[in-house]
């Protein structure tokens, strides 16, 4: 068996073109493979970014046959089609061919503030061993949440990342509503500061489009919604209610 | 004002408009619709007290949300603070002017024939 | 480094994504829509002020096919608008979207659930049942 992969390739220089390959294929093989043999066997100039080559890295997210897909993830079988065309992902900027730029998707991450912020975890103290005891349904809050793996499928789905480029995406909203729903942070107030603007959360109009290709089952629109709730009024969060657990070395 | 504030009236005034939507349809069909339009009742209709409120209700709704609505696309569209200000103040000025053409019209309207 | 951004495309575009995509789709251009219409209502009803033959002259440009087709779409348009805003109110509110759990292969996102599908799904037949009422009003004089 054999299908045609068509391959956006880009290069400062050249521009935009397609190049087709004639690509092998047995029932398991993903687009990845496919690529991964155009490389080796074909022309060793593609470019595209990978790593794990098992839907852990998020490297190497793409638009296959139209579609933000993890290359690693997607059978060739499974698309029925004698034709596979791979672009790399709308919504960032193309460094070469299939590889893209993710430094402003992971400046909009880092705006979150994707880590605890709790006072009573003061790293100076390092004579005194301090941990937090969460209970299964407070952890059960944010663990779906903390499987995003940063592929930035989501980011390229959503129809408001299209337009405006001051959107932080639903990765960065989805991290937030992780961090601002555990039971060890305090910072709720100020994180919904951080989103209550123009360019926020308000510019999510719930398409879904970003829990559509989340290959994790991390559902950022259920964290963007239930984010919502909260600067709407229909939910409120306690105090930290994580028991603080401290004992000598 | 904060986003989230301009956000909770564009909730309140899309649910508004449903409910006075419905009544202003209503006073189309309490009669033939053809009849509704004849002009003696559509003039009776704004000589009406409870339904002229009921009309500028309307028409205040509608505006604030559909021209929110509107800035809402157009900020999406571009980026940039000229842009921004310029598309926010153009949404209001539009809300406000069919807000105040309208007013006019129910105005003049209830007073047909008094004057 | 070339700007890959989709622009507007990425909001005309209605497929790909599923049945809340199509939605969002047709909420906007919907809303849209009833802003054109409301702004062309709020000026064809200011005749009213000059009299009942400019009155009756508006209406003779109105009241014809064309006008009751234009009617009717804006009835359908009005009617999902009003019930998928109601929807996404809700949703928007973080009701009826489920709780957040251990996500289990092969992972049916909770936010794109059947109460959601269903809502949009019963938005778009009132609107064609509004639809077909209103041009049984409008056709049937």
């Amino acid at each position: 068996m054999s299908v045609n992969l068509k391959i956006l390739r880009y290069s400062p220089k050249e521009g935009k073109r397609y190049d087709t390959f004639e690509v092998p294929y047995q029932r398991w093989t993903t687009v990845l493979d496919a690529l991964l043999y155009v490389k080796a066997y074909v022309d060793h100039s593609l470019a595209l970014r990978y790593s794990c080559r098992m839907a852990s890295c998020g490297s190497c997210g793409m638009l296959i046959n139209g579609k933000p897909r993890l290359a690693c993830y997607t059978k060739i079988s499974e698309l029925n089609s004698n034709e596979i065309i791979c672009e790399p992902l709308p919504n960032f900027p193309i460094i070469r061919d299939l590889a893209t730029n993710f430094d402003r998707f992971f400046t909009n991450h880092k705006n979150m503030m994707p880590y605890i912020i709790n006072e009573k975890t003061d790293r100076k103290m390092d004579d005194i061993h301090r941990e937090f005891i969460q209970k299964p349904d407070e952890v059960e809050k944010y663990l779906q949440f903390s499987y995003c793996i940063k592929c930035g499928l989501c980011y390229a789905a959503c129809p408001t990342t299209a337009m405006d480029k001051e959107f932080p995406g639903p990765q960065a909203l989805a991290q937030m509503y992780r961090y601002m729903i555990d039971s060890r942070d305090q910072a709720s107030r100020k994180r919904l500061e951080i989103i209550d603007n123009r360019h926020g959360i308000w510019r999510c109009h719930f398409a879904g489009s970003c829990s559509n290709v989340c290959p994790k089952g991390v559902d950022p629109a259920l964290g963007i919604q239930l984010l919502r709730s909260y600067l709407l009024g229909f939910s409120k969060k306690g105090e930290e209610k994580a028991v603080l657990y401290i004992s000598s070395h | 004002m904060r986003e989230s504030n301009i956000m909770k009236i564009h909730y309140i005034t899309g649910i508004s408009a449903i409910i006075l939507v419905a009544i202003h349809i209503m006073f189309r069909l309490i009669m033939p619709y053809g009849a509704s339009l004849e002009y003696e009742n559509v003039i009776a209709n704004y000589k009406n007290l409870p339904y002229t409120i009921v009309l500028e209700l309307v028409l205040v709704t509608v505006a604030i949300h559909g021209f929110n609505g509107l800035r809402i696309i157009l900020i999406e569209l571009r980026q940039g603070r000229v842009w921004e200000k310029s598309m926010t103040w153009l949404c209001i000025i539009g809300a406000a002017s069919i807000i105040a053409y309208g007013t006019r019209t129910i105005i003049l309207a209830s007073l047909t024939g008094e004057v | 480094m070339k700007e890959n951004r989709e622009g507007i495309k990425g909001w005309l575009r209605p497929y790909k994504y599923g049945l809340p995509r199509f939605a969002y789709w047709l909420q906007r251009w919907t809303g849209v829509g009833l802003l054109v219409y409301f702004i062309a209502h709020v000026i064809e009803t200011s005749n009213i002020v000059n009299g009942k033959i400019a009155w009756d002259k508006m209406l003779e440009l109105t009241q014809t096919t064309q006008g009751h087709i234009i009617l009717t779409l804006v009835i359908g348009m009005c009617v999902f608008h009003a019930a998928n805003g109601v929807r996404l109110y809700f949703a928007e509110g973080g009701k009826g979207l489920g709780k957040a759990g251990r996500p289990e292969y092969p992972y049916n996102p909770l936010s794109l659930n059947n109460k959601m599908k269903a809502c949009i799904w019963v938005s778009i037949a009132l609107a064609a049942l509004a639809m077909m009422y209103g041009a049984s009003i409008l056709f049937g004089e």
